[in-house]
């Protein structure tokens, strides 16, 4: 017996991808939370002041590192339990067994890739700009100042970046991907770390299927809201 | 005479004092000491555990993929143990009462007292090992009661009792094997004793993937293999269920005692067709509340719905008032048989009686009624309370019978039938569990001990789990003591290579044969013959045209069957092919047995030996002893005869009106 | 009370044992009865196969009612085959109707290698018994069984457990080929029971320790163990089971 190997075993291997996963759950409440202050109506005045803050402050950095780990975590470790759990069945089956569970929580796997995809585009479309701009000639964002703090004006470049329809169609996509995979992960994250009790396990699943609905949507709601002109 | 080797002394006393003065192996001494425990189920296993907790080095061999498959697995109702937690005047002294009694006085005093006062501990060492026993509120253990007792002394986990004890001996037992006392060799199957200067010295036994023989050394072998129901064909035991090992020991000099003492359980699921393979019980415990019947007209084809209530016959309890549906189970299988055969019976097959709930579920539902204080209810809402209440009690029963017949049990009654269930016959042995052959022990149902001519409901646990956790740890040790100065023989040694020689030209033999027919078609038609003639009833007429019968099946066996593939690979037929071939020479034995048996007692009954009114006719003059046969030769036996002494008990016409 | 008969095309699972390559064989079964067992439909084959001097097909079976987990088989794209909560064994051919064909396959993972055709080695299970799905106590130890009162929600919940037959289906069943719900019910059941206190943190360590060497995959929560299970053993047991991995993990010396 050894507690040594308490990650590294199958069933330790699925605990960090539990805890990467609840973080990354955190993570886009914060994430859904700050976005919403674009339907403020105010031309992104309270957006913009609240990336700000995220982006000049030193616990949301420290976080930002610690989000990048989580992510690197959770792809690294999904993809290799991925296919070490393919190589224990050399020889498949004719018919394969569907009824048993939904399928969203058979794709983890296709469904994650899809949202990594997604997130390349994501980072490409406004965090190396926000973070980086500048450097290298990566493009910088517009800046307005305001009461005598200069802000960068990433609410400016949501509307740029969602005047494209193809952009919108793969962010509303990627939201669908996002759906899917908390359908299933929400609920299998708490079952990893360990509720098993009844009551709490029936709470859970409502909520994370109400998260996995809600979080979602309200981020499909962006980059629509910018192309239909829901905002101003 | 046979030398039952029972202490002397006062009945209660016998097992404390030879414990007392049993001789012991030391530690060091033991684990120098090989055992070979043939079979895993409640007896093997826990013989096979306790003996390597206590240092021997122990080889365990089942047939199955994994010790934990035994057929121990399927008993359904419990486990009785004279623990009195009920408060309801029960006591060793009554557990070994009604036992004595159930077995229609022959079984023997001292084992059985044994047994009775082991069955304490039983419950203890299993509820340590977590068995999962039912409990009440309190949580303290929970009782329910069974046939031919009048207190509550069965223990159940749901109807899943033998399931539960058999996986808690198995970890034990793979806790010895973790720790390397124990070497287990699954799919493995014993097919010779090996003797040495008269002492059982080791097995050969076959791997069943690779179709090799292998040679293995013991100081004692053990053969905890179960009974022999699967001569019937079609029996509630399991496919693999069989005979080999304790025939094996049997064409090795040792005794074969009572083989006609069969059980037959009087709730079944009838058979279906042609294409049976097995039949499934439905628990005793279905008798509690259910009604049985069949029409008052003879080849009555209606449905049973459509009968009306004065057109049928509730036969037991028409002729057994006192008792009613709640009989003993060879008085139930009897009855049934009786009905059935004057034409009564129901069903396509005309071969099965109806085990109605209709009243059982009326009257559960008006109880319903008047605890929720409910008033103005119809008849339909009665009903519907009482199919909850029933379905809370049985309702996995329920379910079991309406996935294979296809019918709702809680519509149309059910169609049950008797069906071979247990042998209380097997190996002959001594108070030591030590057959007649010494170093060759049967545990279980393999050996003949304790149930005497009819085994009562839950005892059948019982007696595996004493025999191999209290019993034979003691009564190994006893003679193994005086084998502590011999050194362990090398499997090089001539018996071993003449035992191996004659095991592989005996597969070789069969497998020549390249016949035309299969193996299950000569096991099926070796049932028909030993249901149909030493079954339910016997008689002096059809037992001898069943020897002729069995002697002339075995010719056409050995002349005529045909086993596909090859020796040396995993080849199922083969290993059936060896089962059956043992099975037909043990139905001779068991008719020649009833024939021999000039009395009804228990599960033999023979037409010939009846009261006036259809019961049991004993002759405790003549025939009480047991019936040890050795063979001498092919379709001869000799009769030893070990007399039972009741110094305790006064044997009286079991009487049940 | 129908009786039916019908028939049927048999895609089966051959293979001579584990060394060489299998391939499917396709075989024609008439008049089969609907009261029949699916394991009498294949006794009828193969009987049919042994008289025209063909090999049998071998699969595992012994009790017939359900209860000893000895058969398998993966019928149509499911352990044990379409019904819920039931062993192929107790199967019955009424599920089936006239010019089905039926696909029969073995359990596939790696952990249980193929014997022959459809008969499969499920060993790992055994050993990871061994490794500590079992209480410490040696016959005699035991004090009175009524001296150590169990809740009766505990005892009952790990009886639920308890009522794990082995059979591997949720093996058969997991994409992952995870042995998880069987380890789950065994270290549920004692960890239940306060008999299991003592090694309740080295049981649930050595066990998964072993199930990972066996080659089992892990467990992603997908569900499709519970719904092939033919006793219903509970997902929650899994949840259990991480539960006390993480506890003995974190706190194990």
């Amino acid at each position: 017996m050894s507690s040594k190997n308490m990650f590294t075993s199958s069933v330790g291997k699925k605990l960090v991808m539990a805890f990467t996963g609840i973080f990354l759950i955190l993570f886009l409440i914060v994430h859904a939370g700050l976005n919403a202050c674009i339907w403020a109506n105010d031309e992104g005045l309270m957006f913009n002041k609240a990336a700000h803050f995220m982006g000049s402050f030193v616990v949301p950095r420290v976080l930002e590192i610690g989000l990048f780990l989580g992510i690197f975590l959770h792809i690294l470790q999904g993809y290799m339990l991925t296919l070490e759990n393919r190589s224990k069945r050399s020889v498949g089956y004719a018919v394969n067994y569907a009824k048993g569970s939904k399928w969203y929580s058979r794709s983890m796997a296709l469904l994650g890739t899809l949202l990594l995809m997604f997130l390349v585009m994501h980072i490409y479309h406004f965090w190396t700009p926000s973070r980086l701009g500048g450097i290298g000639g990566i493009k910088s964002l517009s800046v307005f100042d305001k009461n005598g703090v200069e802000y960068h004006n990433l609410y400016a470049e949501m509307q740029l970046v969602f005047e494209n329809p193809l952009v919108v169609l793969l962010y509303v996509l990627a939201c669908g991907s996002l759906g899917y995979h908390l359908a299933h992960g929400f609920q299998s994250a708490f079952k990893t770390i360990g509720i098993h009790n009844k009551r709490y396990h029936a709470l859970i699943s409502t909520i994370g299927y109400g998260f996995a609905i809600l979080i979602p949507l309200a981020f499909a709601m962006m980059p629509i809201s910018f192309y239909f002109k829901l905002i101003n | 005479m046979l030398n039952s080797k029972i202490p002397a002394g006062n009945l209660d006393d016998k097992w404390v004092d030879y414990k007392g003065h049993c001789k012991l192996v030391n530690p060091a001494n033991k684990r120098k000491m090989e055992v070979i425990v043939v079979g895993t189920g409640l007896a093997g296993a826990s013989a096979a555990a306790s003996l390597g907790e206590l240092g021997y080095k122990v080889k365990a061999f089942c047939f199955q993929d994994s010790p934990r498959r035994a057929h121990s697995i399927a008993a359904q109702g419990g486990i009785n143990a004279a623990k009195n937690y009920q408060n309801d005047g029960d006591s060793v002294f009554r557990l070994f009462y009604d036992t004595i009694k159930g077995g229609d006085y022959r079984a023997r005093e001292g084992n059985v007292h044994r047994l009775a006062e082991v069955s304490v501990n039983i419950i203890d060492q299993c509820v340590a090992q977590g068995v999962p026993f039912a409990r009440e509120y309190g949580g303290l253990l929970s009782n329910r009661s069974f046939g031919g007792t009048q207190v509550q002394r069965t223990f159940y986990a749901a109807g899943q009792t033998g399931q539960q004890l058999l996986i808690g001996a198995y970890q034990a037992l793979e806790r010895q094997v973790a720790l390397g006392n124990v070497t287990m060799y699954s799919r493995h199957e014993m097919l010779d004793v090996v003797k040495i200067d008269g002492k059982a010295k080791g097995i050969i036994a076959r791997n069943l993937v690779t179709g090799e023989l292998e040679k293995h050394f013991g100081y004692a072998v053990l053969l905890c293999t179960g009974g022999y129901g699967n001569v019937f064909y079609l029996s509630t035991n399991a496919m693999g269920s069989n005979v080999t090992a304790a025939w094996k020991a049997h064409k090795q000099g040792a005794y074969f005692a009572n083989p006609c003492f069969t059980q037959i359980h009087p709730t079944c699921i009838p058979v279906s067709g042609d294409h049976q393979s097995k039949l499934t019980l439905m628990s005793e415990s279905l008798r509690n509340d259910g009604r049985i019947w069949v029409p008052k007209k003879q080849n009555d084809t209606r449905k049973a719905n459509e009968i009306p209530e004065e057109e049928r016959d509730y036969y037991l309890e028409r002729r057994y008032p006192a008792f009613g549906n709640l009989v003993p189970r060879d008085v139930a299988s009897r009855a049934a048989k009786e009905r059935c055969d004057a034409g009564y019976g129901v069903g396509t097959s005309k071969h099965a009686v109806y085990l109605d709930y209709a009243a059982a579920i009326e009257r559960y539902g008006k109880t319903e009624v008047g605890k929720q204080g409910l008033t103005n209810v119809s008849h339909e809402q009665i009903i519907a309370l009482g199919k909850e209440v029933v379905k809370e009690k049985y309702g996995n029963l329920f379910d079991m019978y309406a996935k294979i017949t296809g019918e709702n049990p809680y519509e149309v009654p059910m169609r049950i039938y008797p069906a071979v269930h247990y042998t209380m016959g097997g190996l002959w042995v001594d108070y030591e569990l030590q057959t007649n052959v010494p170093g060759l022990y049967a545990l279980g149902e393999a050996n003949f001990s304790d149930h005497g001519a009819n085994r009562l409901g839950a005892s059948a646990l019982m007696q595996g789990l004493a025999d191999g956790y209290f019993v034979i740890p003691y009564t190994l040790g006893n003679n193994l003591a005086d084998e502590i100065y011999n050194a362990p023989i090398p499997t090089s040694h001539p018996a071993f290579e003449e035992a191996e020689k004659a095991v592989a030209e005996r597969i070789q033999k069969l497998k020549n044969i390249n016949g035309k027919q299969s193996v299950e078609s000569f096991h099926k038609r070796l049932g028909k013959i030993i249901w149909n003639e030493c079954g339910m009833s016997r008689s002096e007429a059809g037992l001898k045209q069943a020897i002729a019968d069995v002697q002339a099946l075995k010719k056409e066996f050995w002349s005529d069957v045909r086993i596909p593939g090859e020796i040396n690979e995993y080849n199922p037929e083969l290993d059936k092919a060896n089962r059956v071939a043992d099975f037909i020479e043990l139905g001779e034995l068991m008719c020649v047995d009833a024939l021999n048996r000039n009395e009804s007692c228990g599960g033999h009954f023979r037409e010939e030996y009846q009261t006036p009114d259809g019961e049991a006719l004993r002759d405790d003059e003549n025939y009480m002893y047991v019936a040890a046969w050795e063979t001498t030769g092919e379709h001869q036996w000799q009769l030893h005869k070990e007399e039972l002494k009741y110094e305790v008990i006064k044997p009286s016409q079991r009487n049940y009106k | 009370m129908s009786h039916n008969t019908m028939n049927l095309k048999l895609k089966v699972w051959r293979q001579k044992n584990a060394n060489v390559a299998g391939a499917f064989k396709t075989y024609e079964v008439n008049d089969i009865s609907d009261e029949m067992s699916f394991l009498e439909m294949l006794d009828v084959l193969n009987e049919k196969l042994i008289v025209t001097g063909d090999e049998p097909i071998a699969f595992d079976h012994d009790c017939r009612e359900g209860i000893c987990g000895m058969c398998s088989l993966y019928i149509d794209g499911k352990p044990h085959g379409p019904w819920q909560a039931n062993t192929t064994c107790q199967l019955h051919m009424r599920a089936f109707k006239d010019g089905d064909t039926i696909t029969i396959e073995p359990w596939r993972s790696n952990a249980f290698p193929i014997v022959k055709d459809l008969t499969v080695d499920r060993g790992a299970f055994d050993r990871i018994i061994q490794a500590g799905g079992y209480i410490s106590v040696n016959t005699g130890n035991a004090v009175d069984g009524n001296s150590l009162p169990i809740n009766k929600d505990n005892a009952d919940a790990a009886f639920a457990a308890a009522m794990c037959i082995g059979c591997g289906a949720c093996v058969a069943a997991c994409k992952n080929s995870s042995a998880m719900l069987f380890l789950s019910a065994k270290v549920s059941h004692l960890a239940l029971l306060p008999q299991g206190e003592p090694e309740r943190k080295s049981r649930v360590l050595n066990m998964v320790a072993q199930m990972d060497k066996e080659g089992f995959g892990s467990c992603t929560n997908t569900g499709a163990c519970e719904a092939a299970c033919p006793k219903e053993i509970s997902i929650a047991n899994i949840a259990r089971l991480n539960k006390e991995y993480l506890r003995a993990g974190l706190t194990a010396e």
